[in-house]
């Protein structure tokens, strides 16, 4: 939220911001939801700060379309090409600090500069897995036989990603970047009441390089939005971080019909700048096993 | 491995003839069967729990499906033993397992290795005569990898901070409840097993109701090894028994091998539990063969990769891709291989195919051959008497078969091969991945460019490129989409049991 009490308070008379209006990121467009709905979304001192597009069942079904459209190409870049896209990432949002800083006081973050620190500090992380990841899961494997056999990770397709509903930078950085890192596109759901700095951060993507696609963003009700993720069939798996733990199991129901791969939801938020360790890339990656016979 | 016999094989006592191949040698064999005696099969077999074998209340009959003859009866295990299992299983996790060192662990692993090597031959006639496959199937492919996978992860028990990456101290689960298949019963159950046991788990298996001897057995075995008491707990039972201890509320991982549609049912029954779950389920795999591939060797493979096992195999090649160029040629090599197939006695030596499972499964194969027809494909096999006993089917080959139609989709789980054809290979990846499943495919040619291509393009799991129905205890098999998730075997395989 940039447009909030720093600038309405100290604008001069005779001045009068320019607004921002906030919309959607799917396929690379910022639409508004199709729906026409909106939901006001206030400051942690109860300001009002803006009307959030509430995202609608259509608008995540036009999500999970973009993400499946961007996949096959984002998979393809190479390992190379999808760093330097994270590392650009990373280079815009520092260059948007004091943007995401205040957006992150009206949201009610604890230490506002230093997560936006953290956020950036884990886009350059998440950047320089993306052409090492395969050669610390991937293995020759030394199969009784003629053949030479081996097993690379891929990325398991469209991932839906239920964002942390308290943590509305850090943790929203922390479930994307890797989802992304490993060639997977996605569709995440923003923290519903903090839902701005997520917007703020569409923007940094859509001028990122990234194309278009790879990264879908919903504002609006998680609880509401979610089922629909979940019982998807195009959507390969389910990240359930931001989940209302009340609808947590039925959403795990829901993506048993298509054996997603689930993320559960943890008994509470994780501690995001606590070292990630490799279970959020790996959690969206499929071993995949090639044989070929050896001989002359 | 399997299935791609010798050629030049006629008429048999399997009741074959070879009516398309005039010009071949009409060989007659003499019958070669393994004696029977050598499976030292019992009248009766309990359910194994704490480490002693005990009868249970209701029974149920294993049946030679090669000849409907009952082969034993079995404990069928029912909620009160699968808690006293669980429970077992429980206190020896704790007490035993969990705190013993790796390297003692390994040893007890690298007995029962040893154990099923020096039985391998009872074994072997054993699961021929409960699963009907061909006793040179059950000799050569599931005994010998039984034993590779208790060997293979018995090293590992030691060596657990080097498994995974970013993981230096792993721990084990707890209890591993684990269902497997009829199609290879002593082999998934060793899959199942072995993982669990090196990383610090402990065990309750359910075997498949068709197919309990030879897990029986490998529960003997653990005796004969001095495992101790309730580290392994074998219950045998059919679906309500495996319910109960997938539900079970001591259960702390599940593994679960068979169809998709029991899998959907298992990870449902598991949401919000936090309950550790792997899956691996049906499939239904394009094998791609390509106009450059030499094609003599992709028939083998073809038929490897559909008449092994019978075709009991979730990773069967069941749909075959074939550029159109070559299709007739394919074909006809295809019908002309099929004909020197000897189907018969499963325990003869010279048997390539076996019999069908059970009467439900047969059921199954020839409900979906008669929907293939009727949807307009067309149905060939090759002149054959079927014994007049237990339950067969004959090697089947469709063409003229369309994306829509059910034999390209349904997993048929029988020796029944669906034919398709392609131009460019974008179609044939597009044709490949038109599928839910994700479990395995195989390409076929003499380009290694194309090679990675395919298999880079292919959403499956395991991919053999000019090669098919491979297995290996270092190497990681599990599937992609609705095949399931989580691997067996390799370093991969072991994070399903390490937390």
């Amino acid at each position: 939220m940039t447009e909030s009490s720093r600038e309405r308070s100290s604008a001069p008379p005779g001045r009068i911001a320019v607004r921002k209006t906030y919309k959607l990121y799917i396929g690379g467009a910022f639409p508004r939801s199709e729906s026409g709905r909106s939901y006001e979304v206030s400051a942690v001192d109860g300001r009002f700060l803006a009307n959030a597009a509430q995202a609608s069942r259509k608008d995540a079904r036009d999500a999970v379309v973009a993400a499946r459209k961007a996949q096959p190409g984002w998979a393809k870049a190479t390992a190379y090409n999808r760093g330097q896209v994270l590392y650009r990432v990373a280079e815009v949002l520092e260059g948007r600090r004091a943007q995401f800083v205040a957006d992150l006081r009206d949201a009610g973050s604890p230490d506002a500069e230093a997560e936006v620190d953290a956020a950036i500090d884990r886009w350059v992380w998440y950047a320089g897995w993306t052409d090492k990841v395969a050669a610390v899961l991937g293995t020759v494997n030394p199969v009784a036989g003629p053949y030479f056999d081996f097993s690379a990770p891929e990325p398991t397709g469209v991932v839906a990603v239920l964002a942390p509903q308290r943590s509305a930078l850090l943790g929203l950085v922390s479930t994307v970047a890797p989802v992304i890192a490993t060639g997977n596109t996605c569709v995440v759901v923003a923290s519903t009441d903090r839902p701005l700095p997520a917007i703020t951060l569409a923007e940094v993507l859509a001028t990122s390089d990234l194309p278009g696609g790879v990264v879908n963003l919903l504002t609006g009700s998680t609880p509401e939005i979610a089922p629909w993720l979940a019982a998807h069939a195009d959507v390969n798996a389910l990240d359930l971080t931001g989940a209302d733990p009340a609808g947590a199991v039925e959403l795990e129901i829901a993506a048993a019909q298509t054996v997603k791969r689930v993320l559960p939801a943890p008994a509470a938020e994780p501690d995001w700048s606590a070292d990630p360790g490799l279970r959020r890339l790996s959690a969206f990656l499929e071993t995949k096993t090639v044989w070929h016979p050896l001989g002359v | 491995m399997g299935g791609a016999g010798r050629p030049g094989r006629g008429t048999g006592r399997g009741g074959r003839r070879s009516g398309m191949l005039g010009h071949m040698p009409d060989w007659t064999y003499a019958p070669a069967p393994e004696s029977r005696d050598i499976a030292r099969l019992r009248e009766s077999y309990g359910m194994f729990v704490d480490g002693a074998f005990t009868a249970g209340g209701e029974t149920l009959k294993s049946v030679n499906p090669a000849t409907e003859e009952v082969l034993a009866e079995v404990a069928v295990a029912g909620a009160a033993d699968v808690d006293r299992a669980v429970a077992a299983a429980r206190r020896a996790y704790e007490r035993v397992w969990g705190p013993m060192p790796g390297r003692e662990r390994a040893k007890y692993l690298f007995r029962i290795a040893r154990i099923i090597q020096e039985r391998a031959r009872e074994l072997a006639v054993l699961e021929t005569l409960d699963n009907g496959k061909p006793i040179r199937e059950s000799r050569d492919v599931d005994v010998p990898l039984a034993a590779a996978h208790f060997f293979y992860h018995a090293g590992w028990a030691d060596k657990l901070e080097y498994a995974i990456p970013g993981r230096p101290d792993p721990r084990p689960l707890g209890v591993a409840g684990q269902v497997i298949p009829w199609n290879f019963p002593l082999l998934m159950a060793a899959w199942k097993l072995a993982p669990a046991l090196a990383a610090g788990n402990t065990v309750v298996l359910k075997p498949a109701e068709t197919t309990p001897l030879t897990a029986l057995v490998l529960a003997e075995i653990c005796q004969q090894a001095d495992l101790p008491p309730g580290v392994v707990n074998v219950l045998p039972g059919a679906g309500p028994t495996g319910a109960a201890l997938v539900r079970h509320p001591g259960i702390d991982k599940v593994a679960f091998t068979g169809s998709t549609e029991v899998g959907r049912e298992i990870q449902r029954t598991l949401a919000g539990t936090g309950r550790r779950l792997t899956l691996e389920l049906g499939g239904k795999a394009a094998n791609v063969v390509f106009d450059d591939a030499p094609l003599d060797q992709a028939v083998e493979g073809i038929v490897n990769g559909i008449f092994f096992n019978q075709g009991h195999v979730c990773c069967a090649g069941s749909r075959l891709l074939v550029q159109e160029s070559v299709h007739d040629e394919v074909v006809e090599k295809l019908q002309r291989r099929l004909g020197t197939l000897r189907l018969g006695d499963p325990l003869d030596k010279n048997t390539d195919l076996g019999a069908v499972n059970s009467a439900e499964q047969l059921a199954r194969v020839r409900e979906l051959s008669d929907i293939g027809e009727a949807e307009g494909a067309h149905r060939w096999s090759p002149a054959c008497t079927l014994p007049e006993r237990g339950f067969w089917f004959p090697p089947t080959i469709f063409t003229d078969v369309a994306q829509s139609h059910r034999i390209a989709r349904d997993e048929v789980f029988g020796p029944v091969l669906a034919v398709l054809t392609f131009r460019t290979p974008a179609e044939a990846v597009e044709k490949a991945n038109n599928t839910p499943y994700g479990l395995s495919a195989g390409v076929w040619t003499e380009k290694g460019s194309r090679i990675f291509w395919m298999t880079q393009k292919l959403r499956a799991g395991v991919v053999w490129a000019n090669t098919f129905n491979k297995f290996d205890p270092t190497s990681p098999f599990g599937g992609f989409k609705e095949s399931g998730f989580g691997r067996e075997g390799g370093r991969h395989g072991l994070e399903a049991y390490l937390d």
